[in-house]
């Protein structure tokens, strides 16, 4: 009686038909993954979100801008590979989270920083920045901010205000301040249409609010970036800059010089939107935003720094974890209720 | 409270979570249903449905006709199962069902006079279907049901009677038909709305009266305009309403989907019934029409044999208990890169280590992918993206609980709510670093400490 079972079974088998039977694999669901979408495929579209603001500042600052985010980049690329070979891992290049952060912290220096500056911060970047956490994913802090914050207390001089501004060099907007400066120091207001274009003196990637929103748009279309980190920044900026500028009309840090100068839009669309160190949640995002936003109001209007959204950034990345734990959602349909003892 | 006045109207809806996978729906869209022939013999499950086990009522070597009974079961969430072909059985036996569980199974080799082809077809789904003859007494659609052995075809295979039988404190207002075959490359309920929407129409009737529905809707994504219109044509002069969807995996989930149409959420641990809801398949409703109009019980269903994976990808009927092997022979076997058969769609379904498998009424697809399409990227370390969290259809935070499950931190896991996940898929399928995050959560569930 069992026989005639395994005989049934045997049959059934051979039903299969004459061809090979090719090894059939077993795995869990799902089987398919979205192949437009991989780490490096996210990375990718950072820099192609940058290349508006590249092409800006390289046409604004020549061949200053080329030799900084060469360097910064190069740097940022060997640390990579010296640090994962000192871990022993395989080389992370291919995920091009290392370009990108090179991009950034070249783009966020002065035309006239010395070599060794970027070299300096490059390396900060990636190994203080991300490799001591544990590489790609565990860092804390945005590595680029992590390795330009170190420049800065380091080299005060060559990040000061007074880095940006010269005579004699055959760039013609160097010659005055950036127009954060002027306004604070100087009172001076500079025309809007300039600091949108971005033909101002500035930090290489910050001056052209027209190539940020270009760039930035896209990655938020593409959703490399979330947008709700752009929209909740700036929008906070506008509603504390717009209350300042109603209570103290005359003074020359106006509205626009607040959302389109210095580097609110390059910060808000490139750096706050590193995904390893801001927030995961949609109230998390706003949250980190306004946070952001507050902060950059805050130093610009109140500190002795002209510009604010390294510090602002750096600050609201080591708040992150927290919000990460604070604010998740509760499952549509409630809580999952509690288990059965 | 009046009831009447909390039901809220059906419309057409849409889902802001969920991905949109390339459906691939087009391999087999176009081919019409066609009936197995009849194989040599076929094994049947005793169970396959969610719920107490079957015992055997025949024995070994007698001769059964098709539709007779050959398990059942006393328990009130169970299902009976009966005879596909007509033949002899055979000892019980025991099969590996996909999702691995071990069951036993009365084989039957074919035997005497079969009906077969057109004649198969047409008995199931053709000729008339008099919506007048419906019982008017819902114990009697419910009974009718549960003789034929109906379970939810579109996967869960959960008894259809139980979900049939209204409980006095939780009134029933709407019956959701759910033909939104949300998941890619599937056919068998498009070809079904196409080829034979009156038994379909006539089970929705008999169900809504079986729960006493006030609104009846039959949900239908928008990437099947053709079925949509036959649909909407088969429900004229019926109080039915064909309402579009959005294009979105896991449209077709009980809970996506009850949202979608009406707006309700079903809570977390909790049933549509909960918020006065009944969702069924639309084959299910064409198996209902048949119980309930002919007496006949389930013994067949439709499969779609299909993906890259399968030579000529088709819609086939078939008895219940046939092996996988002969579904794939008569689609003329699979191709040389053929690496991964999955039963069901490519989202939730389970691999087959062998196609010596019998289908079960459960089986909505046999999907074979290759090497090509399940092709990944290594995985990476989490970049908090976010991208797992905005897909979640419950609104989870699946990295966290993912990485929480592979650590197994327990209380992690349960304070992001790991149980509410229904395993849909969207997180790992989106995930840039490709972290197995369904997976990994799937497998916490099944860990997860008690306590
Ligand atoms: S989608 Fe993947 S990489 Fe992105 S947050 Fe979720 S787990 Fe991390
Ligand atoms: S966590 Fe669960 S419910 Fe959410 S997307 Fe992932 S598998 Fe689906």
């Amino acid at each position: 009686m069992h026989d005639e079972f395994r005989t049934l079974e045997a049959t059934a088998e051979s039903a299969g038909g004459a061809a090979p039977m090719p090894a059939l694999r077993v795995a869990p669901s799902p089987h398919i993954a979205d192949p437009s979408l991989t780490t490096a495929r996210m990375m990718i579209d950072v820099l192609i979100g940058l290349a508006p603001v590249i092409a800006m500042s390289v046409w604004v600052f020549r061949w200053y801008a080329v030799l900084q985010i060469v360097i910064a980049t190069l740097s940022c690329l060997a640390a990579e590979a010296l640090a994962t070979s000192m871990r022993r891992r395989a080389l992370t290049l291919g995920d091009f989270s290392a370009a990108v952060t090179g991009v950034i912290l070249g783009l966020s220096l002065p035309w006239s920083a010395p070599w060794y500056v970027g070299v300096i911060a490059g390396f900060i970047a990636i190994g203080l920045g991300k490799a001591v956490f544990g590489g790609l994913g565990y860092n804390v802090f945005n590595p680029a901010m992590v390795g330009r914050a170190f420049v800065m207390i380091a080299f005060p001089g060559a990040l000061g205000a007074a880095a940006y501004q010269a005579q004699g060099v055959a760039l013609h907007v160097v010659t005055e301040a950036t127009p954060l400066t002027l306004a604070k120091q100087s009172a001076i207001a500079t025309d809007w249409w300039p600091l949108f274009l971005g033909t101002v003196n500035g930090s290489l990637g910050e001056t052209s609010a027209l190539a940020c929103l270009l760039g930035g748009l896209w990655l938020c279309l593409r959703r490399t970036a979330s947008w709700e980190i752009p929209a909740s920044i700036v929008g906070t900026v506008a509603v504390l800059a717009g209350i300042g500028q109603l209570v103290r009309p005359d003074s020359p840090m106006t509205l626009a010089h607040h959302l389109l100068g210095g580097a609110l839009l390059f910060g808000a669309f490139f750096i706050a939107t590193d995904p390893v160190t801001s927030p995961l949640t949609f109230r998390g995002k706003v949250v980190f935003g306004i946070g952001i936003g507050v902060l950059v109001w805050l130093i610009r209007t109140f500190s002795g720094y002209p510009e604010g959204v390294m510090f602002a950034v750096l600050v609201m990345n080591a708040v992150t974890p927290l919000l990460n734990r604070w604010v998740y959602p509760d499952p549509l349909g409630g809580p999952a209720p509690a288990p059965k003892s | 409270m009046s009831a009447q006045a909390t039901v809220p109207q059906v419309h057409s809806g849409s889902l802001s979570w969920g991905v949109h996978p390339d459906d691939r729906k087009q391999l087999s869209a176009d081919a019409p249903i066609e009936v197995l022939p009849t194989p040599a013999q076929v094994r049947v499950p005793l169970l396959q449905h969610l719920g107490a086990p079957n015992e055997a009522v025949v024995k070994p070597r007698t001769a059964v006709a098709w539709g007779d009974v050959l398990g059942r079961s006393d328990a009130f969430v169970s299902a009976p199962v009966h005879a596909p072909i007509a033949g002899k059985t055979a000892r019980v036996g025991a099969v590996t069902l996909p999702n691995g569980r071990r069951v036993a199974a009365v084989p039957i080799k074919a035997d005497g006079e079969q009906v077969e082809g057109r004649a198969l077809f047409d008995a199931i789904y053709g000729g008339p279907w008099p919506h007048d003859e419906i019982p008017d007494d819902p114990r009697a659609i419910v009974a009718a049901v549960r003789e034929a052995g109906i379970v939810g075809l579109g996967g869960a295979a959960f008894p259809t009677h139980v979900k049939l039988s209204v409980r006095e404190d939780r009134p029933i207002h709407t019956l959701i038909l759910n033909g939104a075959e949300c998941e890619p490359y599937l056919t068998a309920d498009y070809r079904l709305m196409l080829e034979a929407p009156e038994p379909i129409v006539a089970g929705a009737l008999a169900a809504a009266r079986a729960v006493g529905a006030q609104q009846i809707a039959i949900a239908i994504e928008d990437n099947k305009p053709a079925a949509i219109g036959e649909m909407k044509r088969a429900v004229a002069g019926t109080p039915i309403r064909v309402v579009e969807l959005t294009t979105r995996y896991p449209m077709g989930g009980e809970r996506q989907l009850i949202y979608a149409v009406t707006g309700l959420v079903v809570p977390t641990g909790g049933l549509p019934l909960d918020v006065g809801v009944v969702v069924m398949n639309v084959g299910t409703a064409a198996a209902v029409a048949r119980a309930v109009l002919r007496g006949k019980p389930l013994t067949h269903r439709i499969v779609s044999v299909t993906g890259e994976g399968i030579a000529t990808p088709k819609n086939l009927l078939v008895p219940i208990g046939v092996s996988y092997a002969e579904l794939v022979a008569c689609c003329g076997g699979l191709t040389p890169d053929a690496t991964r058969a999955v039963a069901g769609g490519p989202m939730m379904g389970f691999t087959l280590g062998s196609l010596d498998i019998p289908v079960t009424k459960g089986t909505s697809g046999l999907t074979v992918l290759t090497d090509s399409t399940i092709k990944k990227a290594p995985e990476t370390n989490c970049v908090r993206c976010g991208r797992c969290v905005d897909v979640c259809p419950i609104r989870l935070v699946p990295t966290r609980i993912a990485l929480a499950a592979r650590h197994k931190a327990w209380d992690i896991a349960r304070a992001y709510h790991i149980t509410a996940c229904i395993e849909c898929g969207c997180c790992a399928y989106t995930c840039p670093a490709n972290i197995p995050l369904t997976q990994l959560i799937r497998m916490g569930k099944a860990e997860l400490p008690r306590s």
